[in-house]
């Protein structure tokens, strides 16, 4: 979370305030509920269904989506704590093709039931960006070295998005072939 | 292996579905726009067994936002007698903590979450009973079990024949709960409008649901609607319709207006059902040669005081391996706990758990190889029905397995192999699953412009049901799957069953097989072969022909290996590799075939090592009721998975010559891991799943 940042000003009654938002690169003056999850405002006020509510609990991973380029799972989020910030969803990652990681979690049947995917797919993308920074993790051996982009790194890493079906083979395929097609 | 495939079956496909699903445009139960929608939220009791006293709704509906209060003093009625599970917010009786006693009806999600906790029941309780024991006073005899096998069977002298054996193993098995926890909760969208109920439910079959909402709410069939186009999963939890559709139905009528309602993750720990706990005595006699000429298994399981559910463990051992004297005896008792449902292979699974240790330990004490002492036990016919098998092919898995895993030359000797902190050992298991097929009804219509659409109420849970029918429809009516539509998901389309039991692409096919079979025949008798402006459309239903199947034992097989590290100070288990090999009939779509058979054992692995619903006796209800405290594995835990299979005809299936490939990869995958962990450490678990105490208790060997 950056800090030191103001957000959600009161609006007229004490149970809601107003936001702006922007999601997909688009902007939206937001007046939402104290108590709405960025989750809830996406699915039930913005119409974006694609980020799933798996448990409300942040233990699932599902609705995983990118905050300032970072992930976050937005059922953990206050929408209210969000004034200015910058949200992209699955529905923001694809242009007129899809998303290289998109495409290969179709290739690569990365996925059965698809509730999970969304969030696997955006949890991905953030997972990609921090490896690319060197970040570590419990299973980098060196970590001063570059990190290498291995299956057990990918493992690791993807393990805070759960998929019942246990497409995770496919999953961790997927992700390395849209990583070295980058 | 088998010669190139010449139409669209046995040919790789993605997903027809899946840019949907990778774009987050395909819509799940809850997610569809609907106009004036509001919010439903469960409220659990909190009570084991007892009565409401009295429902203090009022603080609740102070709540800005809050529309109404349901429960059983208010609620809309519905039919007595249809299911006593369903029967919700109608009585003040309470059968188990969590059952669902009220609903709250908002404008908002938020509302509605709060007001839940607002309500205020208070009840008059009872002393409770929720704890499996074999020495259990309730333990009775079932006069059936899941779904409709016989309770017992027995065939010449079980007693006699293990007294008289020169090898014994007398082992008593447990499973603890394990909860099915699609990654979708069991949600629904209701609408009434002029009578008729249209829902968006997550299910895995919608043509059940529209019966049975049809009975509850006392309407025509046709006056109810259920949508399934999408759905999260659902490992048999949503094998029929549960208490969301029902609550969302009931609330959505009370308020006039469209209703969502979605249980939350821990609501999915009981009220949509769990696989019971088991616990199972495996005795088997053999000669020296490890020949088994005695075999017994008594399952025990629990239930509900509400409905009757007998999870049917040791129906496996009926027809699983030879042995002259044999018997299977079942027995449940109904306990103050929600009622237990379908699990991923109900009773197969916990069974072949149960019995593929117990061939485990007959092969340790026999000194004999477990592939060969399975080899040595196949039968030639069904042990208990005397009649062939229509395609028998374990051996051939056992076989195949162990070549690709490179078992030959195993020292069988546990808790010898070290490498560096780990202790390494390998284990294998059979794996044998009915090969069913029931009733349903498929439409095929042809375009004039060349196109055809293929209309079965189906349902793809994540199977990959739509994608197998469509290549299906496309060969049977020999034509490009490009010119083929295939629709699912919608009881407005030909009725057909649930995606359940491995049955789904059998029963499904054979419809749309029979469907597109009778629109060529009716292409060709076109005058000039023309079809008509506005199409021609086939409709059949397979009913006749699946009465009139011959009554065979049909069974798919399939074999697990595989490597575990023990670390010999914690007592971690990893599994750096698991292979399974299958001979399921065809395979329609080995894309997504794969898929199903690895998800179906690492939900195994899951099983003999991570899950467990963990019972507190003082509320009768399990405390690890999340995803954080119930463990399901995870990306980390799966390392090398294998899935392969054997090329297999069977003319005694059905017209598509599959199998079922959904539960058949679950079979026999924990015991192969217990059996490899015995390997590298010596150390039996016959309790589920293996968790690092149990390993420590006894330390491995060093």
């Amino acid at each position: 979370m950056r800090g030191g940042r103001e957000s959600g000003k009161p609006a007229d009654d004490q149970w809601s305030s107003r936001l702006a938002l922007t999601v997909n690169g688009v902007g939206h003056d937001l007046t939402l509920d104290n108590r709405t999850t960025l989750l809830d405002a996406l699915r039930e006020r913005l119409g974006l269904t694609g980020s799933k509510k798996g448990c409300d609990h942040g233990q699932c991973g599902s609705c995983t989506v990118l905050l300032d380029g970072r992930r976050v799972k937005s059922c953990l989020v206050l929408a209210v704590t969000l004034d200015g910030r910058e949200v992209i969803t699955v529905e923001g990652l694809a242009g007129r093709r899809l998303y290289p990681l998109q495409a290969a979690f179709v290739a690569h049947d990365a996925f059965q039931c698809g509730y999970c995917t969304p969030g696997q797919i955006c949890s991905a993308r953030g997972m990609l960006d921090e490896v690319s920074r060197d970040w570590p993790s419990a299973v980098t051996a060196d970590l001063t070295a570059p990190v290498e982009l291995t299956d057990a790194e990918v493992r690791e890493r993807m393990s805070g998005n759960l998929c019942r079906c246990a497409a995770y083979p496919n999953i961790v395929t997927a992700i390395r072939a849209a990583a070295s097609s980058r | 292996m088998s010669a190139p495939p010449v139409g669209a079956v046995g040919r790789e496909h993605p997903r027809l579905e899946g840019r949907d699903k990778v774009t987050g445009a395909a819509r799940y139960a809850v997610e569809y726009p609907v106009e004036n929608v509001t919010y439903g939220w469960a409220v659990p009791a909190a009570a084991t067994r007892g009565r409401i006293l009295r429902v203090d709704a009022a603080p609740a509906l102070a709540l800005p936002g809050v529309l109404d209060v349901l429960h059983h003093g208010n609620a809309p009625r519905l039919t007595p007698g249809v299911d006593a599970d369903l029967f919700l917010l109608q009585e003040p009786a309470v059968h188990y903590r969590g059952q669902f006693v009220a609903v709250v009806v908002a404008e908002t999600i938020e509302a509605a979450r709060e007001a839940a906790r607002l309500v205020r029941i208070d009840y008059d309780t009872e002393p409770h009973t929720t704890v499996l024991s074999e020495h259990h006073p309730g333990l009775y005899r079932p006069n059936k079990v899941n779904p409709s096998y016989p309770t017992d069977t027995e065939d010449g002298d079980f007693d006699g024949g293990f007294a008289a054996a020169e090898v014994r193993v007398d082992a008593t098995y447990r499973t603890p709960a394990y909860h099915n926890n699609p990654m979708e909760p069991h949600a629904t969208t209701a609408r009434w409008r002029d009578g008729r109920l249209l829902v968006h439910d997550s299910n895995q079959g919608s043509t059940p649901v529209q019966a049975t909402l049809a009975e509850l709410f006392a309407l025509p069939r046709e006056a109810v609607r259920v949508v399934a186009e999408h759905v999260g999963g659902g490992f048999g939890s949503k094998g029929y319709a549960k208490a969301a559709v029902v609550l969302a139905a009931l609330a959505a009528r009370q308020v006039d207006r469209p209703v969502r309602l979605a249980l939350t993750r821990q609501q999915l720990f009981g009220p949509i059902g769990y696989r019971a706990p088991t616990i199972q005595r495996v005795r088997l006699g053999a000669d020296a040669d490890g020949r088994i000429a005695a075999v017994c298994h008594d399952a025990i399981s629990q239930t509900s005081t509400l409905t009757e559910f007998a999870e049917q463990a040791a129906v496996y051992t009926r027809s699983m391996y030879a042995g002259r004297h044999r018997r299977t005896t079942h027995r449940v008792v109904r306990l103050d706990v929600p009622t237990p449902f379908w699990m991923r292979a109900p009773g197969e699974c916990p069974g072949a758990y149960a019995l593929e240790s117990a061939m485990d330990e007959l092969a340790t004490a026999c000194g004999i190889d477990p592939v060969e002492l399975r080899i040595r036990n196949d039968p030639a016919v069904d042990p208990e029905q005397g009649l062939p098998f229509t395609s028998r092919n374990l051996v051939a898995c056992l076989r195949d397995g162990a070549r690709r895993f490179g078992w030959a030359d195993r020292d069988p000797t546990p808790g010898v192999r070290r490498d560096g902190r780990w202790l390494v050992g390998t284990g294998v298991a059979g794996a044998s699953y009915p090969a069913r097929a029931r009733a349903a009804a498929a439409a095929a219509t042809a375009a004039p412009d060349g196109t055809f659409e293929v209309r079965i109420n189906a349902t793809d849970i994540g199977t990959g049901a739509r994608t197998a029918l469509w290549q299906v429809a496309a060969d049977a009516l020999d034509v490009p799957v490009d010119r083929v539509a295939i629709r699912v998901g919608d009881s407005d389309l030909p009725a057909a069953g649930v995606a359940g039991g491995s049955m789904g692409t059998a029963s499904w096919s054979w419809a749309v097989i029979r469907a597109c079979e009778g629109l060529r025949d009716r292409l060709r008798q076109a005058p000039g072969g023309a079809v008509p402006a506005d199409g021609l459309t086939v409709e059949v239903s397979t009913a006749d022909e699946v009465r009139a199947q011959r009554p065979l034992p049909r069974y798919a097989y399939g074999a697990h290996f595989c490597e575990v590290r023990v670390d010999a100070d914690t007592g971690e288990v990893r599994v750096p590799r698991l292979l399974g090999v299958f001979a399921a009939g065809r395979v329609v779509n080995p894309t997504t075939a794969r898929s199903q058979l690895i998800g179906g054992m690492t939900m195994g692995m899951s099983m003999a090592l991570h899950e467990e619903g963990l019972l507190d006796e003082r509320y009768g209800d399990w405390v690890n009721h999340d995803l954080a405290m119930y463990h399901v594995s995870v990306c980390a835990d799966v390392e090398r998975i294998e899935a392969y299979w054997l090329p297999e005809e069977d003319p005694e299936l059905n017209p598509a010559g599959v199998k079922g490939i959904g539960e058949i990869g679950i079979v026999g995958t924990a015991a192969a891991i217990t059996n490899a962990v015995h390997h590298a450490t010596g150390v039996r678990v016959r309790d589920l799943p293996v968790r690092l105490d149990k390993l420590l208790e006894r330390p491995p060997t060093r």
